[in-house]
């Protein structure tokens, strides 16, 4: 399974090895320095990679490569699923998973690393686990351990590894027993020029919270569960009642952790919260071209869309832009060419304009492609699809817990073509 | 100096390796040594001062160098000459420290292995602890340090933990054995005897440690999983989820081997009666099969239906590998169901796209159907990296038909302006290949082409180029408007493979553009000399077609190019000049292929065929990394084709071989008719096992033989009446069940004996309180809980009749088929038990009544040395803690709590009494409450009568049995009342599945003696002053545990006896209990909490 992993910063400096079987030499990874040469932006660095004696899967997240190597056949995506489980992790222990962060806490994610793997195979790898065996650093505690000389590390088997719930430990204890539920929702869409939607659809995930003590058994029911069309779940929650009752009931993980993933049936129409006015023109002659877009308010439920902001990637040869938006700021970066503009709230009274003229690269052919948009909004106590939770019932525990839904609606990859 | 002082502490620290020692002096100096005369001296400097530190006293000093030693091997720098300060350190007392002195260890040990020999004494000490975390960790450095030496030490190891009772170590030694194996593959014969003991472990912890374990050691020895199979299927959803992705690609391999294809005619038909071969009618199967070509392996659909919930995991590898399992296995109509989930992955991470989009790739090409409805998820993103482009490309190509041709058209239209030229010279393919696919818009594909011909850009000109010329090579007849716009775009293309295939389409078409053809070759033998190697070969080709065809304006110009090629740099070229010459060109010593010049170079070539570059890799099984390199990787096992006629199914029965089965007759043997006692106490048994139906076929066949006397009315009663009831079963496999000879041999005893007790029932029912209370105290007890505690007098006499009329039917039934009747039984028996169950406690003391036979039986079992010491007692009362099961607002009124009653099961020993107490408190009375499906299905339970009707405010309490496997695992099943179901799980805690024992202090002290090492578990209570006292203590325990007191000489110390067979454990309150023995170790068990001087303390 896998061997090796090396951690790969975006210039290209190994800054962490870990191996599981025995030592592979860095020069392994010259391979892959070459693929990342070729494929100019690290997004497209191919993912499976082939050497001569030894296969390398990489991932890409947080500007760092985590590099696999593997030796035998093995399912590349149970290798691709680990190395983000591990990223998860790392991101879970210390709030975010960058350079810095692992450099800084080096031993500790060496520590997580040897125990998330045996020999290759995935050993644990739930969060409450590795919490358990290794604690996650807190000031308070690491002046506590200064003092004390107590470690991180717990020397007895995490409870959950033998007992069937094995994403919760026992013994959980609260003051404040809460429950915190987000219903979120991404609108996926795709608009053509005239404004018509090409493709759209809504995928959801609820998000949760969940401080209760003890082993507390919760079932969480749906106004109109029809609405759900494919789902996947955390190993928590029980399938059989979903089959049979469409509710979820589970034992909660302690913590914050994703309760599922659903896609809304594709039969239901998606509301489209904004519509785009753009024009986006090249002249023939003269190295200059216009731009003119004008956001809308079109479906919003009666709910305001905050946090607008416009991406645009430029054609190459737009060296500049001078515009002058009636809302929120503009950037224009001359090395990746992405202007975006940031509009903050949307005021239906006096719609964001963004207009003015582009500056291109005398000399060379205008862009025969006008460069799409991209979309990101957010509305904040509404699920599109209409999705409701109706009840949260908690079994097995007496106290009674304080429960919370919020809802959200963001644009997922919302694209308008031009 | 320092070498010195190194060696002497290893002295101290492990004595015993003392032969060790001078092979390891060397190794030491020349590194130390080394690093101080090299180039390293700063670095050197460094690792002195850690040296130091480690060789402190003080543990935090030791942490701290250890922690930077650890970041010097993290950053891969080599720290290897710390060796000897570090391993000193790896029996430290600090867990940390340990840890990390086990890092280093398992990094380095290899290259410094004489010095790695002398930590492995304390391995072998740790893996004696009682800790089973340490014991397991232990394990794993040892197993992960690799030197040869060794290999003796760590295969005792590997073996020893193999048997552990935690379940824990049992899965390290998993990974040891892989580890064991890449060591020293030698060792495989003794290493494949480890893993076929662990593939029959039935903890989900090890099943996916082992399955990778035999992956990768012995993945062709199929025989080993044959035992296995139906387990690994039932266990599946409950195992870790990378456990679920090896077993489930090892199962896809498995199943290739064993079932017959699903994929051939009449596969159609199966389907609308899976559900029967589930519920598993023998006979009806044998129907079937006469007048069906194709009938599903049950075992087979076992699988598909298993796995099919995982599709909802969240783990992509887990839904991929399902999936593909479907794609390998499913018959073809069914592999449907994946598809959403396949693109529900989409929305993942890049890298999961892109796994999953090939995949999709390869089906799509021959499973159109599947993904056309979610033809929209695949358009492209101008945000998404290349690769994915281009698979979404692949996979729209492939989805493209005559329906939505025109969709797609659009889409691409957009793609081609896209701003990645890569990504939109492969649209252009793309078009290219729906124009060949799609006779209906290939002049529209071609027109749109030929408009890109005039684009700014060279690659896409290039490729439209390249594709036109395909596209026409497919319609050469009605073209040459478009020939001819290439020519003159001629000028203005620079791309060399777009130049060339222009010229190409001149010569191959110079009859159709008789002007232009020729002008275009002066152009080029202007040129010649500047082009690309390429275009110079086309050139000749063009000239050599041109002087064939129109050889009086164009004679003069190929010879001129002909002689410039003669003198060209490039050998191809004078070569291709040479032959071309010679070919074309008449003269005395051509050869007879002159005459065929013109056949030879203006045959009619075959148009090319655009084809997916996917098409090929469906020889390789999907998800794996073959597939995704379309390269066969190294390891990759070969999916094999199905059987044409499926091996033997019989070999995935299970034989009768637990202890269980030898209690069983234990149970019966003080009941008043042995044969009927064994009935039940067989047919419970089977209920434990699964087998197949062809084995169980053979049984009914033999049973309806001998039952033939037997009322036909009353057998089509039975049918009727056991179809009911088997729909109401749940668990799939119920039907699947297996006999041993030797049940089924008893089972023919029983026959003959049939009648007699029945009489005997009748006579007993009425009185059967009175009856049991000769058995003694133990036995009213359990009698009372088998009663619902409401019941009265009258109540259990109706009850009785109704059964012994239902045991009637039973039997006959069972005569005609046997899985049926099981399903039945469990139903029933409850009812009957009231005569035949209930002493089934007191077995001990009335072991004389066993016929000698069945005693003979029985000497062989590990039972008989036990039992002289070992007797189930009654339990000691505690305080009875009451569990809600449903509440009354889920259960739409119907409320059900349950409790333990601490009692000896009746049903089966290895179950736990639960009592149920079901209430109404809706303002209508519920009818035909009783218990629906259940989950695991292999889960065991014997269901309470159903209750025909509950009045609102009434409650009744009923018990029933749950075999919890000696695991904490819930029992899930439904709660089912006439219109609903709830599901419902029943939570043991550990303390519940023991079960109390009486013995005296001799007999507690000589069974701890057995349990001693791995099997104990000592700890420190501190409790309140108070507490102290025997009682109060004996409270305590009991409180949360079954077991029993053992009297005791000594004041201070209290021993608690719980036994058989399910349990063995040291007790303390509160404490993970315990470790488990498995039945094959029979009833040997049972030390149970002794302690020493209690540390008082606040």
């Amino acid at each position: 399974m896998i061997h090796s992993l090396f951690l790969i910063n975006h210039t290209g400096d190994i800054f962490l090895e870990k191996h599981w079987k025995s030592v592979i030499g860095r020069s392994v990874c010259d391979y892959f320095f070459e693929a990342r040469e070729k494929a100019v932006e690290p997004e497209n660095v191919p993912p499976v990679l082939q050497t001569p004696h030894h296969y390398l899967i990489s991932i890409y997240r947080g500007k760092l490569f985590f590099l696999s190597v593997i030796q035998t056949e093995v399912p590349p995506l149970f290798v691709i699923e680990f190395l983000h489980r591990v990223a998860d992790t790392i991101q879970d222990y210390f709030g975010e998973c960058s350079e810095g962060v692992i450099k800084d806490n080096v031993v500790t994610v060496y520590e997580l690393l040897e125990e998330m793997l045996d020999n290759g195979f995935p050993l644990a790898t739930e969060s409450n686990v590795l919490k358990e065996m290794i604690r996650p650093p807190t000031i308070l505690r690491s002046v506590v351990n200064t003092l004390t000389g107590a470690s991180n590390v717990g020397d007895t088997l995490p409870t959950g590894q033998l007992s069937n719930v094995p994403w919760r430990r026992v013994g959980v204890k609260y003051t404040n027993n809460e429950a915190y539920f987000d219903v979120i929702e991404e609108i996926d869409a795709i608009l053509d020029k005239s404004g018509t939607t090409v493709f759209a659809e809504i995928q959801g995930v609820i998000e949760a919270c969940v401080r209760l003590t003890g082993m507390p058994d919760l079932t969480l029911s749906f106004m109109n569960p029809r609405l759900l069309d494919d789902v996947s779940f955390h190993p928590c929650v029980r399938f059989k009642r979903w089959e049979s009752e469409r509710v979820l009931s589970f034992i909660p993980p302690d913590g914050n952790f994703t309760l599922m993933n659903y896609h809304v049936s594709s039969q239901n129409l998606v509301a489209i919260p904004v519509y785009v006015k753009q024009s986006i023109s090249f002249f023939e002659t003269g190295p200059c071209g216009r731009l003119d877009i004008t956001i809308g308010p079109k479906q919003t439920m009666g709910k305001t869309v905050e946090g607008l902001m416009v991406t645009i990637h430029m054609p190459k040869a737009v060296l500049s832009a001078n515009l002058t938006a009636t809302q929120g700021t503009y950037t224009y970066d001359l090395a990746t060419k992405v202007l975006v503009w940031d509009i903050g709230k949307l005021n239906p009274q006096k719609l964001p304009n963004l207009k003015g003229s582009l500056t291109t690269q005398a000399g060379t052919p205008k862009p025969e492609d006008n460069p799409s948009l991209n979309i990101d909004l957010k509305i904040q106590q509404l699920a599109i699809s209409g999705l409701k939770v109706s009840r949260l019932d908690m079994y097995g525990e007496k106290y009674k817990p304080f429960k919370g839904v919020k809802y959200l609606t963001k644009a997922g990859k919302f694209q308008v073509r031009t | 100096m320092r070498n010195m002082s190194t060696a002497v502490l290893y002295n101290d620290q492990g004595g015993a390796e003392a032969a060790v020692e001078a092979g390891q002096e060397s190794t030491p100096t020349t590194s130390s040594s080394g690093a101080a005369f090299g180039l390293f001296s700063t670095d050197f400097k460094k690792n002195e001062d850690l040296k130091e530190m480690l060789e402190s006293n003080k543990e935090s000093l030791k942490l701290e160098a250890m922690k930077r030693v650890v970041g010097l091997i993290a950053k891969g720098k080599n720290s290897s000459e710390l060796f000897p300060a570090v391993v000193k350190n790896v029996a430290s007392k600090n867990i940390e420290l340990k840890k990390l002195v086990y890092v280093y260890l398992v990094r380095y040990a290899e290259e410094q292995q004489d010095l790695a020999l002398l930590s492995i004494s304390t391995f072998q000490r740790a893996l004696k602890d009682p800790n089973q975390f340490i014991r397991a960790s232990a394990l794993r450095v040892l197993s992960s340090i690799r030197v040869p030496i060794i290999v003796p030490i760590m295969m005792l190891a590997i073996k020893e933990a193999a048997a552990d009772l935690s379940p824990y170590v049992r899965k390290t030694s998993a990974h040891a054995i892989q580890k064991l194996y890449s060591l020293d593959p030698e060792q495989k014969e003794q290493l494949i005897e480890v893993i076929e003991k662990l593939l029959k472990d039935k903890s989900t912890l090890v099943a996916g440690s082992v399955v990778m374990a035999f992956e990768e050691v012995c993945p062709d020895r199929i025989d080993l999983i044959h035992k296995n199979y139906r387990k690994l299927c039932n266990l599946l959803v409950d195992v870790e989820e990378w456990g679920q992705v090896v077993i489930i690609s090892m199962l896809t391999r498995y199943a290739r081997t064993q079932f017959t294809s699903p994929w051939k005619e009449g596969a159609i038909f199966d389907e609308n009666n899976d559900k029967t071969f589930y519920e598993s009618d023998s006979e009806e199967k044998k129907e079937q099969t006469e007048a069906k070509p194709y009938i599903m392996d049950p075992d087979h659909r076992l699988l598909l239906r298993n796995t099919k919930p995982l599709l909802q995991s969240r783990n992509t590898a887990v839904v991929m590998s399902v999936a593909q399992l479907y794609w390998h296995l499913a018959p073809k109509h069914e592999v449907n169901i994946v598809t959403k989930s396949l693109v529900r992955l989409l929305r993942s991470h890049r890298e999961v796209q892109y796994i999953v989009l090939q995949n999709i790739a390869t089906m799509s090409i021959q499973r159109k159907g599947m993904f056309e409805p979610y033809m929209k998820s695949f358009y492209v993103r101008s945000t998404d990296a290349t690769h994915i482009k281009t698979l979404k490309l692949e996979i729209l190509t492939n989805l493209a038909n005559e329906a939505n041709i025109s969709t797609i058209l659009r889409e691409f239209q957009t793609y081609v302006k896209s701003q990645d030229k890569a990504f939109a010279a492969a649209t252009i393919q793309a078009i290219g290949r729906c124009a060949t696919n799609i006779s209906e818009v290939t002049d529209t594909c071609l027109n749109g082409l030929v408009l890109l011909l005039s684009n700014r850009d060279e690659t896409v000109v290039a490729e439209s180029v390249v594709v036109i010329k395909k596209l026409l090579q497919t319609q050469p007849t009605q073209h040459s408007e478009i020939i001819k716009h290439m020519a003159k775009l001629f000028d203005n293309i620079t791309v060399p493979m777009a130049r060339a295939s222009i010229l190409w389409l001149m010569g191959e078409y110079c009859e159709r553009v008789p002007k232009i053809a020729p002008d275009v070759l002066r152009k080029m033998a202007k040129t010649f000399t500047a082009e690309e190697d390429i275009v110079k070969l086309q050139t000749v080709n063009l000239a050599a077609k041109l002087y064939l065809t129109n050889s009086k304006q164009t004679k003069l110009l190929t010879q001129y190019i002909l002689n410039l090629g003669k003198y060209d740099q490039n050998y191809d070229i004078r070569d291709r000049t040479r032959f071309i010459r010679q070919l074309i060109v008449p003269n005395e010593k051509s050869g007879a292929l002159n005459k065929y010049a013109r056949r030879i170079l203006l045959a009619p070539k075959p148009a090319p065929v655009l084809e997916s570059a996917f098409k090929d890799r469906d020889r390789f099984q999907l998800g794996t990394l073959s597939h995704s390199l379309n390269v066969k990787a190294a390891g990759y096992q070969e999916l094999s084709d199905w059987p044409a006629v499926a091996p033997d199914q019989s070999v995935r029965n299970v034989e009768v071989i637990e202890p269980v089965k030898e209690w069983a007759p234990l149970v019966g043997k003080t009941k008043k008719s042995k044969s009927e006692d064994k009935f039940y106490s067989d047919d419970e048994d089977e209920k434990e096992e699964e087998g197949s139906e062809s084995s169980g076929s053979e049984d009914s066949s033999s049973s309806s033989s001998s039952d033939e006397e037997s009322g036909s009315e009353s057998e089509e009663e039975s049918s009727e009446e056991s179809d009911k009831t088997s729909s109401d079963s749940g668990k799939s496999s119920s039907g699947s069940e297996k006999s041993s000879s030797e049940s089924e041999a008893e089972q023919k005893k029983k026959k003959k004996t049939k009648k007699a007790p029945l009489k005997k029932n009748k006579l007993t029912a009425g009185d059967s309180d009175s009856d049991e209370n000769g058995n003694g105290p133990v036995a009213q007890s359990s009698s009372s809980s088998a009663e619902s505690s409401s019941g009265s007098e009258t109540d259990s006499e109706d009850d009785s009749d109704s059964d012994n009329i239902a045991a009637q039917k039973k039997k006959k039934s069972e005569a005609k088929s046997k899985p049926k009747v099981e399903v039945k039984s469990k139903k029933e028996v409850s009812l009957l038990d009231l005569d035949d169950f209930s002493p089934a406690p007191t077995n001990a003391p009335k072991s004389s009544v066993v016929s000698s036979s069945l005693l003979s039986d029985l000497e062989g079992l590990s039972l008989s040395n036990v039992s002289s010491t070992m007797q189930v007692t009654t339990p000691s009362f505690g305080p009875v803690k009451t569990y809600e099961l449903l509440h009354h607002m889920t259960g739409k009124g119907l409320s059900a709590k349950y409790h333990f009653p601490r009692q000896p099961c009746l049903y089966q020993p290895s179950m736990v009494a639960v009592q149920v107490i079901l209430t109404n408190s809706s303002d209508h009375s519920l009818e035909e409450i009783h218990i629906g499906d259940r989950s695991p299905a292999s889960l065991n339970i014997h269901c309470f009568n159903t209750i025909e009707r509950l009045e609102p405010e009434a409650s009744v309490t009923v018990s029933m049995g749950i075999d919890f496997s000696d695991s904490t695992q819930a029992a899930n099943f439904q709660l089912c009342t006439k219109e609903d179901q709830f599901s419902v799980s029943i939570q043991p805690a550990v303390g519940e599945l023991l079960m109390p024992s009486t013995m005296t202090e001799e007999d507690f002290s000589k069974e701890q003696g057995k349990l001693l090492g791995m099997n104990e578990t000592s700890a420190t209570i501190t409790m309140a002053t108070a507490n102290t006292s025997s009682q109060a203590i004996g409270k305590q325990v009991l409180s949360v545990a079954n077991v029993g007191v053992v009297s005791s000489s000594q004041n201070n110390v209290h021993s608690f006896s719980s036994a058989a067979g399910r349990f063995n454990h040291e007790n303390k309150e509160r404490r993970v209990w315990s470790q488990q023995i498995r039945r094959s170790q029979g009833f040997k068990h049972a030390v149970l909490f002794s302690r020493e001087n209690p540390h008082k303390s606040d």
